[in-house]
C-alpha cells in the first residue's frame, strides 16, 4: 500500500502499541495544527452540546447567524416536557453591530424572548467575535436577570479560545451559577445527581430507572432532559455520578469543594461498565445493604436475558476488527470492553479530546499493534482502517461516509444515534447495530478496501 | 407539538432571529470551492466553523467533505491570522497535495482585519505555493448576507483569479453556475451536450459530491472544473450566469476582467425559466434547440396540462434561497397554484422586485419577506393566520409541516433527512417533471389519507 505521510508535527499524536514500549508521550490537549483537516470542533460547540438539553431554558447564540444555524436541533437530546431547547435563537449580528457593538441587540432579544416564552433561565453563548467587538455580555446578563427575575447566564464560549474541552468548562461555569440557588428540602440521604448524561435517544431515562429501582433518588440529570429547578437544588444530593470523559468532571469537582458532594466517574456502555456504575453507587451507600442487593438483582436479571442474545451475535462477530474514533477517550474504554464481549478486537482507538492519562489507559487496554491517535483526520483514519483491515468504524457524522466509501460497516456513537446505546438494553442495541452493519449483504457489492488514492 | 410556543399573533421583533431561513457565508464558499477539481477548501477561522460546515454538507450529501482550517487560537486573534494561514498553506500542500487551496474568511478573521489577498501573496513570495499550484481567496464575513452571498463570492473569486484572456475567442460558452445540486449541474451539462454546445461550467460539483462507492476514500474525486478549463473561461464567447444572487458575480467578474459578455438568467427551474435559459444558451452558442429537448418540454407541458385540476388554487408556503424561490414561484403560478407566503433569510432588493413582478397580477395578497427577521418563525405565524395546502423548503420545514399537518416537499439546502436531491435534478424540463411529480405525490397522498371511505378513489 501507498505510504501516507503523517502531517509533520503530528508524529507525537499517533502511536502504535508495541512490545516493551514505555508510557506514551502523547502530545494531546493542544489546538490542531493550522492546515489540518481536523475532525474537531470549537469551544462554542463544547458549551452548546453540554447545555443544549436543558429543555426549559432559553438558549441564545450571540453572534452572526451561522453558529445558531448549525446547532439548531442537531442533537437527539430528548425531553419529557418542554422543548424550548429545540428552537434556534440568534442575535444574528450584522456589519453595523460589529462596528458599534451588539449589546443593545442582545438586550432587546433577551427581553423579547423572556416575555414571549417565560423560560426558567437563559444561557447566552458568546461566539468568536463577541470578545473582539467589546460586548460586555456579563453586564447585559446581570441587567436582564435583575429586570426579569430569572438566572441569565453568560457562557464564555468564543470559538478560538481553546478546544472543545474549554467549552465544557465554560458550560460548567454557567451551570455552577445555577446550582445551589434552590431549596434542598425533602431530598433524602440516598440521593444522586447524574452528570454528563445527555439523554440522547432517551438514555438518561434508562439510567435513572436503574438507580430508582435500587432505591436511589435522582435529584437532577445534567443535562439530559434537564430542568432548571432540578439543577438549582442539585446541591442537596449526596453523590454525583459523572459520565463522559471531560465534559462535567469540572462541575463535579466544584460541587465537591463547595458543597462537599463526592463524585464517582462511570460509564454506562457495555455490560461490565454499566454493572460497575450501579455497584459503585451501591458501595457508596453501604450503610444500606438493600441498595447493593437491589443492584445485584437488577444486574443478574438484565445480564441473564442479555447474555444469550449476545452469544448469538458473537458467533459471527468473533474475530472482526473495529476502529474507534470518538469525542471523549473515556467512551473509547467502554467501547473496547463492549466489543470484546462479542469477540471483536480494536485496531485503532482515538479521540478528539483525550488527555495523557486517557491515552495511557487506552494503551494498557489494547492489543499490540493497535494504533492510538489524538485529534485525527480523514487521511490518517482511512490509512489505518485499510492497513489494519478494520471491519467497522465507530465515530460521528463526518466519519460515517468515510467508512462507507471504504466499504466497511459503521456505527454512530455520537449525536446521531437513533436508538439508546447506554444501559443493558443499550448494549443489546449497540451490538445489534454493529452486527447489522458489519454483516450486511451490501458489502459483497462494494469493492472493499480498494486502497487509498 | 414541537413548535407549540409559536403563537399566531405576529410578533414584532427588532433584534432577534428565530429559527433562521439561512446560514452564514463561509459554507457557501466551501460548497462552491468543492466544484473545482483537486481543490481543498480552507476556512480561515476557528476550528468549529470548518467542522460545522463539513458536518452540514456531509449530512446533506452523505459524502465525505474535505476542508482544512487555520485553527485560530487566542494568539492569532490578537496578532492576526497571517502566520496561521501561511503555515496552513505550507502544511496543506505538503501533506494533502491539492492543486488549489480555496481560502475563505470567517467573521473572526474579518473582524481581526486579516487581508486574504496580502496573505496569499506572502505565502507565494515565501515559496509556500509549489510550482503549478494555486491559492485563491474570497472574503466571506458571516455578518454580511448569507450562505448564498458566500457562494457568490467564491464564484466571483474563481473567475477573477483564474480567467485569462489570450486574445483568442474559443467556441465555448461559460456557465457561471448558481447554487444547485450536483444532479442539477450534471443535467445542465447533459442539456448542453444534447445541444452540441461546449460549456465551461463553474463551479461543477457533479462527480464530487455524488461520487460512486469504489472502496476508496478519494480526497479529490474526479469531478469539478479543471484549472485549464477555468483559465479558458476568459476566452469564451459568452457567459450565461445562472441566478442573480449566486451565479451573476461570476459573469460580472468575467466581463470586467476578460470582456466576456454575459447575461444573467434564473436557475432553470420550471417551464418558463428553462425556456429562457435554453433560448439564451442557443443564441450565445449559435445553435438550434434540438428536437430531443423540445420533446422533453412537451412531456413536461403534457403533465402540467393533464394534472392541471389538481394544482388549481392550491395555496403554497415556500422558503429558502432567492435564486431557487424566484423561478419556483413563477413555476407554481404557472401551475395555477397560489404561493401565499414566501420567506428567504437572504437579503437583497432584487428578490423583492422579482417577486413583485411575478405575483402582483396573480397573487397580489402574497406575504413576501427576505432579509432580517425573515425566518421560519415568521413563516409559521403567517401559516397559522392563513393556512396552506403545501409547504416547500429545506428540511427545517418539517417542524411546521408536522405541527400544522401540511403536505411537504423538500427542496433547497440543506436536506438532511432524505436522499435524492444529489441524484435527481430539479432543473431543466426533466427537473420540472420531477418537481411536478413530487408536488402531486404529496397532494394526492393527502387526499387519499383524508378522504372519507365513500369518496376514496382508485383512479385519480
Amino acid at each position: 500500500m501507498e505510504k501516507i505521510e503523517i502531517l509533520e508535527g503530528r508524529q507525537r499524536q499517533v502511536f502504535e502499541k508495541q512490545e516493551g514500549q514505555g508510557a506514551l508521550d502523547m502530545a494531546c490537549e493542544t489546538t490542531s495544527l493550522s492546515g489540518s483537516v481536523s475532525q474537531r470542533a470549537c469551544v462554542f460547540c463544547g458549551s452548546r452540546v453540554v447545555l443544549y438539553p436543558v429543555a426549559d431554558a432559553l438558549h441564545i447564540v450571540h453572534g452572526p447567524i451561522g453558529c445558531a444555524a448549525y446547532t439548531w436541533d442537531i442533537r437527539g437530546a430528548v425531553s419529557s416536557g418542554p422543548e424550548l431547547h429545540r428552537m434556534s435563537f440568534s442575535t444574528d449580528l450584522k456589519e453595523m453591530d460589529v462596528i458599534y457593538g451588539g449589546e443593545k441587540k442582545l438586550y432587546k432579544s433577551l427581553i423579547e424572548l423572556i416575555d414571549q416564552y417565560q423560560p426558567k433561565a437563559a444561557f447566552i453563548y458568546s461566539t468568536c467575535i463577541i470578545g473582539l467587538i467589546g460586548d460586555d455580555i456579563d453586564a447585559v446578563c446581570k441587567k436582564v436577570a435583575q429586570e426579569k427575575g430569572i438566572p441569565v447566564l453568560p457562557v464564555h464560549s468564543e470559538g478560538f479560545k481553546g478546544t472543545k474541552k474549554d467549552g465544557y468548562k465554560a458550560a460548567c461555569d454557567a451551570l455552577m451559577k445555577v446550582v445551589g440557588t434552590g431549596s434542598t428540602e425533602g431530598i433524602g440521604k440516598y440521593s444522586i445527581n447524574i452528570l454528563g448524561e445527555f439523554n440522547l435517544a432517551g438514555e438518561a431515562w434508562i439510567i435513572k430507572r436503574y438507580y430508582e429501582e435500587m432505591g436511589i433518588e435522582v435529584v437532577a440529570t445534567m443535562t439530559g432532559d434537564g430542568r432548571v429547578d432540578d439543577i438549582r437544588r442539585s446541591h442537596g444530593a449526596s453523590l454525583n455520578i459523572v459520565q463522559c470523559s471531560g465534559s462535567m468532571v469540572k462541575l463535579a469537582k466544584e460541587m465537591e469543594s463547595k458543597y462537599g458532594i463526592p463524585y464517582l466517574r462511570v460509564s454506562y456502555f457495555g455490560i461490565e461498565d454499566m454493572s460497575k456504575a450501579l455497584y459503585d453507587v451501591a458501595k457508596h451507600f453501604s450503610d444500606r445493604p438493600e441498595i447493593m442487593d437491589a443492584a445485584k438483582a437488577l444486574v443478574k436479571r438484565e445480564v441473564s436475558s442479555l447474555y444469550p442474545e449476545l452469544q448469538k451475535f458473537r458467533k459471527e462477530l468473533e474475530g472482526k476488527k473495529a476502529a474507534i474514533y470518538v469525542g471523549g477517550a473515556f467512551k473509547a474504554f467502554s467501547l473496547i470492553k463492549a466489543l470484546g464481549s462479542v469477540g471483536m478486537s480494536v485496531v485503532l482507538a482515538g479521540s478528539q479530546t483525550g488527555n495523557k492519562d486517557d491515552y495511557e489507559g487506552l494503551r494498557e487496554m489494547c492489543d499490540e499493534g493497535t494504533v492510538i491517535v489524538d485529534d485525527s483526520n480523514p487521511v490518517e483514519l482511512s490509512k489505518f482502517v485499510l492497513e489494519k483491515e478494520a471491519d467497522l468504524l465507530i465515530g460521528g457524522v463526518k466519519e460515517r461516509p468515510i467508512a462507507y466509501k471504504l466499504g466497511i460497516g459503521f456505527c454512530d456513537h455520537n449525536h446521531e444515534r437513533k436508538i439508546p446505546l447506554a444501559g443493558f438494553e443499550g448494549m443489546y442495541n449497540f451490538i445489534k447495530e454493529v452486527y447489522n452493519s458489519v454483516m450486511s449483504p451490501v458489502w459483497q457489492f462494494a469493492p472493499r478496501k480498494g486502497g487509498l488514492s | 407539538m414541537l413548535l407549540r410556543h409559536t403563537k399566531d399573533e405576529v410578533m414584532e421583533r427588532e433584534a432577534l432571529t428565530i429559527n433562521p431561513a439561512k446560514t452564514c457565508q463561509p459554507i457557501g464558499a466551501m460548497y462552491a470551492a468543492l466544484g473545482i477539481h483537486g481543490c481543498l477548501p480552507h476556512s480561515h477561522g476557528s476550528q468549529g466553523c470548518c467542522s460545522y460546515h463539513r458536518s452540514t454538507l456531509t449530512r446533506h450529501y452523505k459524502e465525505p467533505v474535505m476542508a482544512a482550517t487555520s485553527s485560530f487560537t487566542e494568539g492569532a486573534s490578537v496578532f492576526g491570522g497571517q502566520a496561521n494561514l501561511v503555515t496552513a498553506i505550507d502544511n496543506i500542500f505538503t501533506v494533502y497535495e491539492p492543486d488549489i487551496i480555496a481560502v475563505h474568511s470567517t467573521c473572526l478573521s474579518e473582524t481581526i482585519g486579516d487581508d486574504l489577498q496580502q496573505i496569499a501573496t506572502k505565502a507565494k513570495d515565501d515559496g509556500k505555493v509549489p510550482e503549478g499550484k494555486y491559492v485563491i481567496y474570497a472574503p466571506t464575513p458571516s455578518f454580511v448576507g448569507s450562505h448564498v452571498t458566500g457562494y457568490g463570492n467564491m464564484v466571483q473569486a474563481m473567475a477573477e483569479q483564474f480567467a485569462v484572456s489570450t486574445g483568442e475567442t474559443l467556441d465555448q460558452v461559460n456557465i457561471a453556475a448558481g447554487w444547485m445540486e450536483p444532479s442539477d449541474m450534471r443535467e445542465i451539462k447533459r442539456i448542453a451536450k444534447e445541444m452540441e454546445v461546449t460549456v465551461r461550467m463553474f463551479p461543477d460539483t457533479s462527480d464530487v459530491l455524488d461520487a460512486p462507492q469504489t472502496g476508496k476514500h478519494v480526497f479529490y474525486p474526479k469531478g469539478g472544473i479543471t484549472i485549464p478549463e477555468l483559465k479558458s473561461t476568459g476566452d469564451s464567447k459568452f457567459t450565461v450566469a445562472l441566478g442573480c444572487f449566486s451565479g451573476e458575480p461570476g459573469g460580472v467578474a468575467l466581463e470586467k476582467k476578460c470582456k466576456v459578455p454575459f447575461q444573467t438568467e434564473d436557475l432553470p427551474i420550471g417551464l418558463r425559466a428553462t425556456d429562457r435559459f435554453l433560448m439564451t444558451l442557443s443564441k450565445a452558442a449559435g445553435v438550434k434547440i434540438p428536437q430531443s429537448i423540445t420533446d422533453e418540454r412537451g412531456r413536461l407541458l403534457d403533465v402540467m396540462t393533464d394534472m392541471e385540476q389538481y394544482f388549481s388554487g392550491k395555496k403554497v408556503a415556500l422558503f429558502g434561497d432567492p435564486d431557487h424561490l424566484i423561478p419556483l414561484t413563477e413555476f407554481l403560478v404557472d401551475l395555477n397554484m397560489k404561493p401565499v407566503h414566501i420567506v428567504s433569510g437572504t437579503p437583497g432588493k432584487r428578490f423583492e422586485q422579482r417577486m413583485k413582478a411575478i405575483l402582483e397580477d396573480t397573487v397580489p395578497e402574497a406575504n413576501v419577506k427576505n432579509g432580517p427577521q425573515a425566518d421560519m418563525f415568521l413563516l409559521h405565524q403567517w401559516i397559522k393566520n392563513e393556512p396552506v395546502d403545501l409547504l416547500i423548503g429545506n428540511t427545517y420545514g418539517k417542524y411546521i409541516a408536522r405541527d400544522e399537518d401540511i403536505p411537504f416537499v423538500r427542496f433547497g439546502f440543506p436536506i438532511v433527512d432524505r436522499i435524492g436531491h444529489s441524484y435527481f435534478p430539479s432543473v431543466g424540463y426533466m427537473g420540472g417533471l420531477r418537481l411536478v411529480e413530487k408536488i402531486l405525490g404529496v397532494l394526492m397522498d393527502r387526499q387519499d389519507r383524508d378522504a372519507p371511505e365513500e369518496s376514496f378513489e382508485l383512479v385519480m
